[in-house]
């Protein structure tokens, strides 16, 4: 177990050090930072003290080192655009971001779990049949566009709910949540709908998918044959047995929820760190790019951590203790 | 062993068919039979014959689209053939064991041992978890589980084939049913486990008054095991009776073919017989007699009218010409 969890690390730290690389790396392809910082009447001398200052006249893999240290410890140095440091413009998106993603995960897998095993169970009723051609919708319309149409019938033709912002929020120190104001929760409703609507198919289907191959095993036939009880078979026995795919799909989707929900945050001007990093691309605002960059890849390697870790207490099999295995 | 108990099963002109967008196969057709409480029945015959599928049908879990479209089946005099499916869930596992044949695939392998055992038998019987434990620990080692105190908590990947074939029996008996259908329970595993697994089913059975249906191919399993036998061809009852006679005298052609393929120790036979020919496919079943193209005794009758279970004095055997048959073999 411990030689497992260190092998992952190990693993995650490598991950980690190369997209922090190319982080850096975008430094040097938008040319010279001073010349960003600089006007137009500065002396030659004088660039070239701001330039030892800033370390920028050492050598690329000492510059690297400087910002590998420095970004340990959460500095990302200064925003271009916003002249802020960036661990500072990123802190106070986060809570709006992770807010946003986790309602829509949630959404996504409460929602998700329970009618891919109905439609599993029920192949042949009429409201599976509904379900999964609904479905075929929700993976098909690009994320966008449910977020316009949302706007335009709930926001605009009915006016229930609020198209942008994210209403008045509540703050914990430096967290600042949205889901202990009306305005907040109402203005939750619409993004994250958008953002877990793909993902709520998916993993709607996934389950089904998986309900149906799982149900056709011969233990299931043995559990019914010794006479358990269907909601036992159902959801004891066949539902873990579908959850080892779930869990790595499901895994992956979150991740890529809270890096990509790029699009609803500007659909909805929903301020989190995607639209942070939108604007910051427009502006070529690169410490805003490269901390970004390197926050979703944490991001990533620390749920794939978390889901190797649940495979384990999912599946014995994968707990290689060796040596219980029997003989005959 | 006919008994003069009233029977614990009786299976009386039971059909089952697969509807197909090309007709109806007719799969299991007009079989009948009965065990008797206690007892071994046999039932052997090629894959197709329809063994597996009357099986399935006693126990309720015929897989659709295939189903039970004619006859009854009566487990205590009561039908089960047409039960609602919440009320068949408490025959299966309490009156009726089932075992698989793969025990490698038959045990959740994401459950204890323990746990699966204990789950089946709180579903049946009035026990507290406690208790239950107990009762799975003593079934283990019923079976032959070393160290079944310990190896309760193991998950069915910790043990070998032969052992969870052993678990599985003890899943079956869980709930001490009346009757167990075995569907070719060695069949998937080593040889020199095969013989272990069948002596443990029939001590087991014995000791707890357990009658079986054995499902299998294998003709010396059925020789060791069995009280009586039903030899199946093509979705029919071919010849039934007590299993010395049908091995020793065998009155249906069938039977006496596949007698002759089995080898015998000491026998010096220079060849094994063998039938010409194989079973007919569902969609193809001659009319007359369904083993009539095979048959080395066929006459005209054969071809044109199909024989039901003709009692033959010690056996009964769907043949018009078992007589000449046993004549034939006596004159040998």
């Amino acid at each position: 177990m411990l030689a497992f969890i260190l092998r992952r690390l190990a693993q995650s730290l490598i991950v980690m050090l190369v997209v922090a690389f190319i982080a850096f790396a975008l430094f040097t392809f938008v040319g010279d930072p001073l010349a960003a910082m600089l006007g137009q009447d500065t002396t030659p001398e004088e660039r070239e003290r701001l330039r030892s200052a800033l370390g920028l006249d050492r050598n690329f893999l000492a510059q690297f080192w400087i910002f590998l240290s420095n970004a340990v410890q959460g500095d990302f140095g200064i925003s271009y655009r916003l002249v802020r440091p960036v661990d500072e413009l990123i802190l106070e998106r986060l809570p709006a971001t992770l807010e946003l993603s986790m309602t829509a995960g949630l959404l996504a897998l409460l929602i998700g779990i329970p009618l891919g095993v109905y439609t599993g169970l029920n192949r042949d009723s009429w409201l599976s049949r509904v379900f999964l051609t609904v479905s075929l919708i929700g993976v098909s319309l690009p994320t966008f566009l449910i977020g316009i149409l949302l706007i335009l019938v709930f926001s605009v033709w009915l006016s229930w709910l609020p198209s942008f912002g994210r209403g008045d929020v509540v703050a914990f120190g430096w967290w600042t949540t949205g889901f202990l104001t009306p305005s907040g929760l109402k203005a939750l409703i619409l993004p994250s709908i958008t953002l877990c609507l793909f993902q709520l198919t998916l993993i709607m289907r996934l389950v089904r998918a998986e309900m149906l191959e799982v149900l056709r095993t011969d233990y299931i036939k043995f559990a019914r044959a010794r006479g358990l009880k269907n909601r036992s078979i159902n959801f004891a026995h066949a539902l873990k047995n579908t959850l080892v795919p779930v869990i790595t799909i499901t895994g992956l989707q979150l991740g890529s929820i809270i890096a990509f929900a790029i699009i609803t945050e500007t659909v909805f001007q929903w301020p989190g760190m995607g639209l942070l990093f939108i604007q910051a691309v427009g502006f070529a605002d690169i410490p805003v790019m490269a901390a970004y960059l390197c926050l979703v890849a944490f991001v990533f390697v620390t749920i794939n951590l978390i889901v190797d870790l649940l495979y384990y207490f999912v599946d014995p099999r994968l707990r290689a203790d060796k040596g219980t295995a029997g003989g005959h | 062993m006919r008994t003069n108990q009233a029977p614990l099963l009786e299976v009386k002109n039971l059909r089952v068919e697969f509807p197909t967008r090309r007709g109806t196969l007719v799969a299991v057709d007009d079989v009948s039979f009965s065990i008797a409480p206690g007892e071994v029945l046999g039932v052997v015959g090629e894959s197709g014959a329809g063994k597996s599928l009357t099986g399935a049908a006693i126990i309720g879990l015929l897989e659709p689209p295939g189903r039970v479209a004619g006859g009854e089946i009566r487990l205590e005099g009561e039908r089960i053939d047409r039960l609602p499916y919440e009320q068949m869930r408490r025959v299966r596992g309490k009156k009726i064991g089932a075992i698989f044949q793969d025990p490698l695939t038959s045990l959740n392998p994401l459950f204890t041992i323990g746990r699966q055992l204990t789950e089946t038998i709180l579903t049946h019987i009035d026990l507290s978890q406690t208790q239950a434990r107990d009762r799975a620990i003593e079934l283990l080692m019923e079976v032959g589980i070393p160290a079944a105190d310990k190896r309760i908590d193991h998950y069915p990947h910790q043990f070998s084939g032969g052992m969870r074939q052993r678990v599985v029996i003890a899943l079956a008996l869980a709930a001490n049913p009346k009757l167990i259908v075995a569907d070719e329970p060695t069949t998937a595993l080593d040889v020199s486990i095969q013989a272990q697994i069948i002596a443990l089913l029939k001590k087991l059975c014995r000791d707890h008054g357990t009658a079986v249906m054995l499902v299998t191919h294998d003709m010396g399993v059925i020789a060791e095991t069995a009280d009586r036998v039903a030899v199946m061809y093509a979705g029919r009852i071919a010849e039934i009776g007590p299993v010395r006679e049908v091995v020793k005298n065998p009155r249906h052609p069938y039977t006496v073919g596949l007698m002759g393929s089995i080898p015998t120790i000491g026998h010096d036979a220079e060849r094994l017989t063998q039938i010409d020919g194989s079973m007919p496919r569902l969609t193809a079943i001659p009319r007359g007699c369904a083993f009539n193209p095979r048959c080395p005794h066929v006459a005209e009758r054969c071809r044109t009218e199909r024989p039901d279970l003709i009692d033959t004095g010690a056996t009964e055997a769907a043949c018009w010409r078992h007589a000449d048959i046993r004549a034939a073999a006596a004159a040998e």
